[in-house]
């Protein structure tokens, strides 16, 4: 029976050890432990300033951590060599807050560019696979517009896409509900949904949104900004359920949005 | 050292049904490996029936989907059948997905007829031109509404901008205002020698300076230092959406933002070209004393005797006019930027090219205009 080529079998998709961040010497995050396993959909969370996006841009390469490693699959990412590294930036695609997409091109050509990088395929399989990666996300007949074009809640599922053009095994969501209205947002849940039910995708999501919390998220991390680090892992609900810790049960009982 | 799995390369194998053919796909099929194609394979071959299978595939992604959709697309074309029920319900649907949006991407045509592109052009021309008079009408408005209440007006942020496209350009203004002059003397001095003149050479450069060139470089380097600074810096604002948040709370962007920075190209631009007059008669004097042998007393008698009060308030008045020209182009194409990297990359370029035209153009009108009143 054939699989999708994002269940690779490997024991872990993202391993963090000993990971601390910050920025221009400021310790954000310290000695972060974590790991994702393959086919998951795991949530990092916390409040406004907790270093959630921090975490996001050292896991994913942008930002060099100050100490620690990450793995994707076993294989070394944060501290590896430059080539090392390019053969595994193939491995994720990121989809950024606002969509990060390329302004001088249309929609077609954003998510062609990934492939047109990594792959031998000719012009006409390029535009197939764009084709395809954008009805996936609902965008089918605006292939051909400009980001400015659209409205946001287009260009984030545009953004995902783009992080899904060369099929990669893990995904990296940052701040996707951000902006966007409660249906566009349930929408994009049930899109992310899709894509791990249909490719196996490991889906990592950073986001402070109860209402994707809770439908989607396989185990969450919560940190912490006093703390420096990790506060709270486990699945969501159970979280809310069980925690003793009132930052915890604070953030995932804020409102009126608890748990069903 | 561990042993990894080798993953095994994407293949396809065939077996013929009567006049059908079973096409059996195996390995593992990424997008980013090599892997056959569906024409390469079948080759000659012209099977009334194609029946696919995957049972052998591992991993699989896109790649899988493109080969499958060929052989799909290929079937649809000569009329063969395609059994695809041997395959999962995964790929099926994926492969419906592909062929729906296959079906339904039809390039976006942007291309318009010649009388369309001329008549949008000259309509575009038009809009244009009403906004460049309606925000110099604004400018006027605010100008009035400083004079009435100076209180109001936003001196620090002048004050700054001042530094900014005044002392800051110091460096580059004097390179250049130094080599112009050298280079006027050494053209100079290449006809006048000839005559017996060398002494002139002080009284062109001199005249030269002051009158156009002082003012007129500067212009040229503050359109690109300062007006494309403008642009990106207001584009910028207005991408992020700060423009907006003025205008909600009554405060026209014009007053807060555009005045300070006009204010501050009206007031620097005449004492930097004062400057470049300088530094350009010193360049010139530098190449007489090394060229032609003349003394700087006798070049500065020279000069003093060409160039008059009038010749240096002419160089002010175009000095002053190229920066509202600098600050306006700047202003203006900052504040109709799109709200994209682009578009203050664009706003910026126009910023300077706009500047550089309507200097030009103006020092034109001033040659004529100085020519009739006598000045």
């Amino acid at each position: 029976m054939p699989e999708a080529a994002a269940i690779t079998g490997s024991p872990l998709a993202i391993e963090a050890a000993g990971l601390s961040c910050g920025y221009d010497g400021n310790l954000v995050l310290k000695n972060l432990t974590f790991s994702v396993r393959p086919g998951e959909i795991f949530f990092i969370i916390g409040g406004s300033g907790c270093g959630k996006s921090t975490l996001l841009r050292n896991l994913i390469g942008i930002q060099t951590p100050m100490a620690g490693t990450v793995k994707f699959f076993g294989q070394t990412f944060s501290d590896n060599d430059p080539v090392a590294r390019r053969a595994l930036l193939k491995t994720f695609g990121v989809l950024y807050q606002g969509g990060a997409l390329w302004s001088s091109l249309t929609l077609r050509q954003n998510v062609s560019l990934p492939l047109e990088e990594y792959t031998a395929l000719s012009r006409r399989e390029i535009e197939e696979i764009a084709a395809l990666k954008l009805s996936q996300v609902g965008l089918t007949g605006f292939e051909d517009y400009y980001p400015a074009e659209i409205s946001g809640g287009m260009k984030k599922r545009a953004g995902l896409a783009r992080a899904l053009a060369l099929d990669p095994a893990i995904v990296f969501l940052d701040e996707p509900s951000a902006g966007l209205d409660p249906i566009t947002s349930r929408r994009l849940d049930e899109l992310v949904l899709q894509i791990r039910e249909m490719f196996g995708t490991t889906i990592a999501v950073v986001s402070h949104e109860l209402a994707s919390i809770f439908s989607i998220a396989d185990r969450v991390i919560m940190l912490d900004r006093g703390e420096k680090g990790i506060i709270a892992e486990g699945p969501p609900r159970d979280l809310a359920a069980q925690s003793r810790d009132p930052r915890v049960t604070e953030f995932l009982h804020r409102g009126d949005l608890l748990p069903q | 050292m561990s042993a990894e799995p080798v993953p095994l390369h994407a293949r396809v194998s065939a077996k013929a049904e009567g006049d059908g053919l079973e096409v059996s796909l195996a390995g593992t099929w990424q997008i980013t490996e090599s892997r056959p194609s569906w024409a390469g394979f079948l080759g000659t071959q012209n099977p009334a029936l194609v029946r696919l299978r995957v049972d052998e595939v591992g991993k699989w992604d896109s790649s899988l989907l493109l080969f499958l959709f060929a052989a799909q697309q290929w079937c649809r074309v000569t009329g063969a059948h395609c059994d695809t029920d041997a395959l999962p319900e995964k790929i099926r649907t994926l492969l419906a997905q592909i062929s729906a949006s296959h079906e339904t991407s039809v390039p976006f045509d942007r291309s318009e007829n010649f009388l369309v592109t001329v008549g949008v052009a000259t309509q575009d021309l038009l809009v244009k031109m009403r906004s460049i008079f309606t925000f110099i009408g604004e400018c006027v408005i605010s100008a009035i509404r400083l004079v009435r209440h100076p209180r109001k007006f936003r001196w620090g942020d002048c004050l700054f901008e001042m530094q900014q496209c005044g002392a800051m350009a110091l460096p580059i203004v004097s390179l250049i205002s130094f080599l112009v002059g050298v280079t006027l003397a050494y053209t100079g001095a290449l006809v006048l020698r000839q005559y017996g003149g060398d002494i002139y050479v002080a009284d062109l450069i001199g005249l030269a300076m002051v009158r156009e060139m002082g003012a007129m470089m500067t212009g040229v380097v503050l359109a690109g230092r300062t007006g494309a600074a403008f642009a990106a810096t207001l584009g910028n604002m207005k991408a992020n959406e700060e423009i907006d948040a003025l205008e909600t709370l009554g405060i026209p962007a014009v007053n807060f933002l555009v005045l300070p920075r006009l204010l501050a190209l009206g007031v620097m631009l005449p004492l930097l070209a004062l400057y470049s007059n300088a530094l350009g008669i010193l360049g010139g004097m530098a190449v007489s004393r090394g060229l032609l042998g003349i003394s700087p007393t006798a070049y500065w008698v020279e000069t003093l005797s060409i160039v008059s009060l009038t010749d240096v308030a002419v160089g002010v008045i175009k000095a002053t006019a190229f920066g509202l020209i600098i600050g306006v182009s700047g202003c203006l194409r900052g504040l109709q930027a799109e709200r994209s990297a682009a578009g203050v990359g664009q706003a910026a370029t126009s910023a300077v090219v706009t500047a550089i035209l309507f200097i030009i153009v103006a020092d034109a009108i001033f040659a004529v205009v100085f020519n009739i009143i006598g000045f």
